[in-house]
């Protein structure tokens, strides 16, 4: 292990560590019933850069894993009773399958084909959910969670708890992939998928890794959230204000590297946070969709990029 | 269970509703089938035509009329909208696949809101003396009020494929996407022959946005709904191929309406997508497009 990896994992377990600490210092429930959403959007725009960042597959259906992953925690915490470790777990997996899945249409569709077709996957996983009367239909579904162990103070912080760990691993995971050869496959792929392709660069099986991965951790992030509303309806689990997200975080941050899609989160997810309490959730979406104009059109690199150039510019 | 009647107002009704989704679908093929700009926020253009011929319509106005004088100041709109696009991409240096989509969702966002902000969520609709009664043709029962705007789209597609197949200037489009060099060669300005399309697209917006509140009431999210159909035509019809398209929304109105009469109306929306998955999966030029 490089000294690199060994200070960013040191550094995980402390931001974990605190983040576990944290509910002894800080006594509103409230800041941890926000804190949740935010690593929510971490753990998103990080599963959402796996491969839209690193292998240049715009996917426009995140929320079509993250609903799936919603839908199959709740389904198995109220039918089977499965502890939440589980039910995560299982959306995850769910999420690779349907990964892999998706992955098999980039055999024959590439670029903006890609993207409508993942813009259709979430139109037809909620008309199919719609139609699952065992699954609550349009009405939806209430959820009881279960009730957080003694060394947690309320529900809102447990589940913010298990959220950070969620987006850890999904930091870590993504970091992992960024660094390995996986990643440097995908970049590949990203430049030139036929010159990677006649270079012996296994694309198929590096593109398959990377939506199964991806698909995994959007999934993830899902599996916690009807503990959290303690109840699931298709229009919420399925919003297009995730899978907006999804973009406009990482491309906002910066999507060469993990650490884009983390700032882009922390950033647009708090300043949403605040804008939804205090202002009005309509503005909310007009300023992001400003935001995201501003971004693409001025500063296309992100804000990692812009930090970059900077730094460049001192070392020169 | 099974009756003619049933069958054939579905039928009908598919063909009726397919000839509305070819004229939401014509400003997508005009923009992304020739000129190759993934405009998604082309429906969300086309609701807020709905609205600006809904404004017009307080002041006991044609909702057809009101459509007509929205057609000059969409174009205006249209060539402002690709002003900004080229400004932004083209010293850019072309614009790159992830980018353009993301403006153009972001600019459909910012739409919508302004939309609710300007008139509220609720829904819309306009009154005009031939909506509400029916034409009854034997065992047909057609409303005047899906039977007007199918006309109004095929008009709209005759219209307009008749200039870019006839007319100079609109040679010039379908040439500008083939090979710009060679256009500018010939004298021409590629920028301003693309500024000039993707106006007439944009116009065709308010056209569709009066089909599309006289089928029904309108709210500012409507063209969410409508994204997948409109793709769908577009990428199956072959990209360009504007007279398929409008066989290809015919299809897909009729599968939703049978989907709709024959199982359940909540599985129609997925219809669209569906077919367009198994299209692109299986022809991924189009079924009336030469390959790309």
């Amino acid at each position: 292990m490089s000294r690199n990896s060994a200070l960013f994992l040191i550094g995980v377990a402390v931001v974990v560590a605190l983040g576990f600490l944290m509910p002894w210092v800080l006594k509103n429930p409230f800041y941890f019933f926000a804190g949740y959403v935010v690593l929510q959007y971490v753990t998103i725009a990080t599963g959402w850069n796996i491969l839209g960042g690193y292998a240049g597959y715009i996917n426009f259906g995140a929320a079509g894993f993250f609903g799936a992953g919603v839908y199959l925690s709740a389904f198995l915490f109220t039918t089977f009773g499965l502890p939440l470790p589980l039910c995560i777990l299982a959306a995850a997996v769910f999420g690779a399958i349907l990964g892999v899945l998706m992955g098999y249409l980039t055999l024959r569709i590439q670029g903006v084909y890609f993207a409508i077709a993942t813009l259709g996957l979430v139109v037809v996983l909620e008309t199919i959910v719609h139609n699952i009367s065992a699954l609550g239909g349009a009405s939806g579904m209430a959820v009881y969670g279960p009730r957080p162990p003694s060394w947690s103070p309320g529900p809102s912080q447990y589940n913010f708890t298990v959220m950070l760990v969620i987006a850890a691993v999904s930091v870590a995971l993504a970091r992992f992939v960024e660094i390995s050869w996986i990643g440097r496959g995908l970049r590949a792929v990203r430049a030139s998928e036929d010159a990677a392709e006649c270079s012996g660069v296994p694309t198929l099986r590096l593109k398959l890794l990377a939506c199964a991965l991806s698909g995994a951790v959007l999934a993830a992030a899902g599996a916690p959230y009807p503990f959290y509303t303690s109840f699931v309806e298709p229009v919420t689990a399925f919003s297009l204000i995730i899978g907006l997200n999804a973009i406009a975080m990482p491309l906002i941050g910066g999507t060469k590297s993990w650490a884009g899609p983390v700032l882009g989160a922390l950033l647009l997810a708090s300043v949403q946070q605040i804008a939804t309490v205090t202002i009005s959730s309509e503005l909310n979406i007009l300023f992001v969709g400003l935001v995201l104009i501003a971004f693409v059109a001025f500063a296309p690199g992100g804000i990692a990029d812009l930090f970059g150039r900077r730094q460049g510019r001192a070392r020169s | 269970m099974f009756s003619i009647d049933i069958l054939l107002n579905a039928v009908v009704t598919g063909i009726l509703l397919g000839s509305v989704y070819a004229s939401l679908a014509l400003g997508l093929g005009i923009t992304f089938g020739i000129l190759h700009i993934p405009n998604i926020a082309h429906p969300t253009l086309v609701v807020a035509g709905a609205f600006f011929v809904y404004t017009l319509t307080q002041w006991e106005l044609d909702p057809i009329v009101a459509a007509l004088i929205g057609l000059v100041p969409f174009y205006i709109l249209g060539v402002a909208l690709y002003l900004f696009y080229s400004s932004v991409f083209e010293r850019r240096g072309g614009a790159n696949v992830l980018q353009s989509l993301t403006l153009f969702f972001g600019l459909s966002l910012v739409v919508e809101i302004l939309l609710v902000l300007g008139f509220g969520s609720e829904l819309k609709s306009v009154s005009a003396p031939y909506i509400g009664s029916s034409l009854k043709l034997g065992l047909l029962t057609i409303p005047y009020r899906l039977l007007i705007p199918a006309l109004l789209g095929p008009a709209m597609i005759a219209a307009v494929w008749l200039y870019l197949s006839r007319t100079n200037s609109g040679t010039a489009i379908r040439a500008v996407a083939h090979e710009e060099r060679a256009l500018s060669i010939a004298g021409l300005n590629p920028a301003s022959v693309k500024r000039h399309a993707f106006g007439i697209a944009t116009a065709t917006a308010v056209v569709a946005g009066a089909a599309l509140i006289m089928v029904g009431p309108v709210e500012p999210f409507a063209g969410r709904y409508q994204i997948g159909r409109v793709f769908a035509i577009v990428v199956l019809a072959g990209m360009g191929s504007i007279p398929g398209s409008l066989v290809i929304a015919i299809a897909i109105g009729i599968a939703e309406a049978l989907v709709a009469s024959y199982l359940n109306p909540s599985w129609s929306p997925g219809v669209a997508f569906a077919v367009l998955l198994l299209g692109l999966a299986s022809r991924p030029q189009g079924l009336f497009g030469a390959a790309r």
